[in-house]
């Protein structure tokens, strides 16, 4: 154990983040009773100087601070989604915080606090690191979805909360067991000893531990049958948050879960798959027949974050490189076409009252035609329609699988992602094939950020699902550093 | 000296009654007193199994899991003097504004 300067430069985007959450907090407290739009650009700024930190410690491809942690190509390029989602989720919430009355700095510095718990999640190769990372997101997320401490914001953060930390406390409970099966908590060292002692695997303390870890992640990502939360709280909260959520969070979750079973459990994967399997199954089907049924918007994006969760699992249930390679680039076209679509949904809200009913999209393509264009296209994505950014990852996915004779789970992947078709393409219909009812509310809730935020998500789809060679080697780059 | 085994069994039924106290109490406070009961179990065996390995890293594991519980217990009781200033009451089965 010992402590070398060098490390921290490991920790520069982390560092940077941190820094700019306290920067954005004293500038709350110091220049109090006048507008401050400061927190949006100082939170971009702190957003861009971490980014480029990331860029810089993305080859030192080494483990740092005894272990805890590893700066490698994978946990650059969970950074840069991290990244990504904050500062889209940043430009989309300025002028809904605005409308809303909410405009606080404690918004920016939360969201900038939960991003580097997320980060670290990222990185982290020490269950203990994992464990506080993950609690330093949960925290500051509990807080964010009751941010308008309406009735249902306070309810959806209640609930949010309750079952986070009846979650964590099941990860916990199998880091105990993994530590006292393995006798460490370091993830390449616990590698080592399934394969140094002999029946370890099959060993029931290890085997519980590993099942009550997969109870936890499955908590965060909202896999079936632990989703219960997800439609309360990604309703009650605000909508920004929303998108925060179901894209920041899925990806951290992700990346820790697959880097944990990928590198400390391959011996004993045989088990784990199974139920994995059978995990992924049954989330990405409960996930798109609950959102065939749903007339709420926000909530059927809820569900779909569900069966979306579902298709991700197939990629850790997997487990080689190539599906690592699909993963990292499913988690990152879903964050431009989640947070574009929410964006879309607060821009067709109002003050007080979030319109999220299906009804309240009907005509909205002939009044707003580029609006409506672009969460066509968002929509389009997220059914795996070509050629968006969403047909790519579920390619890349479900060949992955297939790849390692996982048939049936790529079939049952293919069939569900049909089905989905039909509640996304529903939206669009209402949008365009609907009239507009003559009371309907005029005018949108928009603005220059979330315009740039929406062009920025809409572009990025179509350039992943038209040209996806790039980013692909990049995350295949990053898988080869493992 | 007390053995392992009953010491990783009294975790085991701690965490139990924390779990089963989540699952059936209405009171939002018993809740989150049943979840601090969840983690002290844990904390439990992470001492157990220290002693019985003899590494200090359980050990390091009980102080970060304190100071988590005690952030969490922060944030939690805010949360529940929102609510309860929204609804004037703290029974959770009266929380069901959201569902469908």
């Amino acid at each position: 154990m010992d402590f070398q300067l060098a490390d921290l430069k490991l920790i520069a985007p982390h560092i940077a983040l941190l820094g700019t959450a306290l920067l954005v907090l004293m500038v709350e407290v110091f220049g109090h009773g006048r507008r401050r739009p400061e927190a949006t650009w100082i939170s971009l700024l702190g957003i861009g100087i971490a980014a480029a930190a990331t860029g810089m410690s993305c080859h030192e491809n080494r483990l740092g601070f005894s272990g805890m942690l590893a700066a490698d190509g994978y946990s650059a390029f969970c950074n840069m989604i991290i990244l990504i989602v904050g500062a889209l989720t940043i430009l989309v919430s300025s002028n809904y915080l605005k409308d809303e009355r909410h405009e606080h700095g404690e918004y920016h510095a939360l969201i900038l606090l939960s991003m580097t718990g997320m980060m670290f999640m990222a990185s982290a190769t020490h269950l203990l690191l994992m464990f506080l990372a993950l609690e330093t997101m949960s925290i500051a997320i509990y807080a964010l979805a009751g941010f308008f401490r309406t009735k249902e914001g306070v309810e959806s953060c209640f609930k949010y909360f309750l079952l986070g930390a009846f979650s964590s406390a099941f990860m916990l409970y199998g880091i105990a067991l993994i530590y006292g099966a393995t006798g460490t908590t370091q993830i390449h060292g616990i590698m080592e000893q399934f394969t140094q002692i002999k029946g370890l695997a099959s060993s029931p303390m290890a085997l519980s531990g590993i099942a009550l870890l997969i109870v936890g992640f499955a908590f965060k990502v909202a896999a079936f049958p632990f989703h219960g939360w997800t439609p309360d709280v990604y309703q009650g909260a605000p909508t920004s948050v929303t998108a925060f959520m179901a894209t920041g969070v899925k990806a951290a979750a992700f990346a820790a879960f697959f880097r944990i079973f990928f590198v400390a459990f391959p011996a004993t994967s045989p088990v784990w798959s199974q139920a994995l399997w059978l995990l992924a199954v049954a989330t990405m089907t409960m996930g798109n027949f609950a959102a065939l049924a749903q007339r709420d918007v926000k909530r059927m994006l809820a569900y779909s974050s569900i069966a979306h969760a579902g298709y991700l699992l197939v990629g850790v249930v997997t487990a080689t490189a190539a599906a690592g390679t699909g993963m990292l680039f499913y988690l990152l076209s879903y964050a431009f076409m989640n947070i574009g679509a929410f964006a879309c949904v607060i821009m067709l809200g109002r003050r007080g009252a979030d319109s999220t009913n299906l009804d309240d999209y009907a005509g909205v393509g002939f009044k707003y035609p580029l609006l409506a264009a672009a969460l066509t296209l968002f929509m389009f994505s997220m059914a795996g329609i070509p050629p968006t950014a969403g047909f790519i990852g579920k390619f890349l996915i479900f060949k992955a699988a297939i790849g390692k004779e996982f048939y049936w789970l790529a079939v049952i992947g293919v069939l569900n992602s049909a089905a989905s078709v039909y509640f996304y393409l529903r939206v669009i219909v209402y949008m365009y094939f609907r009239e507009r009812p003559e009371a309907a509310p005029e005018g949108l809730r928009s603005g220059p950020a979330i315009t740039v935020a929406t062009v920025v998500a809409a572009a990025a789809v179509l350039i992943l699902g038209l040209a996806p060679g790039f980013v692909v080697r990049m995350a295949e780059a990053a898988m080869s550093t493992f | 000296m007390i053995p392992f085994e009953y010491s990783l069994l009294l975790s085991a039924i701690l965490f139990a009654i924390g779990c089963v106290g989540v699952l059936v109490r209405r009171n939002v406070i018993v809740l989150l007193m049943c979840i601090e009961l969840m983690l002290n179990g844990v904390n439990l065996s992470f001492v157990a199994i220290a002693d019985k390995l003899d590494s200090a890293e359980g050990l390091i594991y009980v102080f970060f899991v304190m100071t988590v519980a005690a952030a969490e217990a922060a944030v939690g009781l805010a949360i529940v003097v929102n609510l309860f200033r929204h609804r004037d009451s703290v029974y959770a089965d009266e929380i069901n504004l959201l569902k469908g």
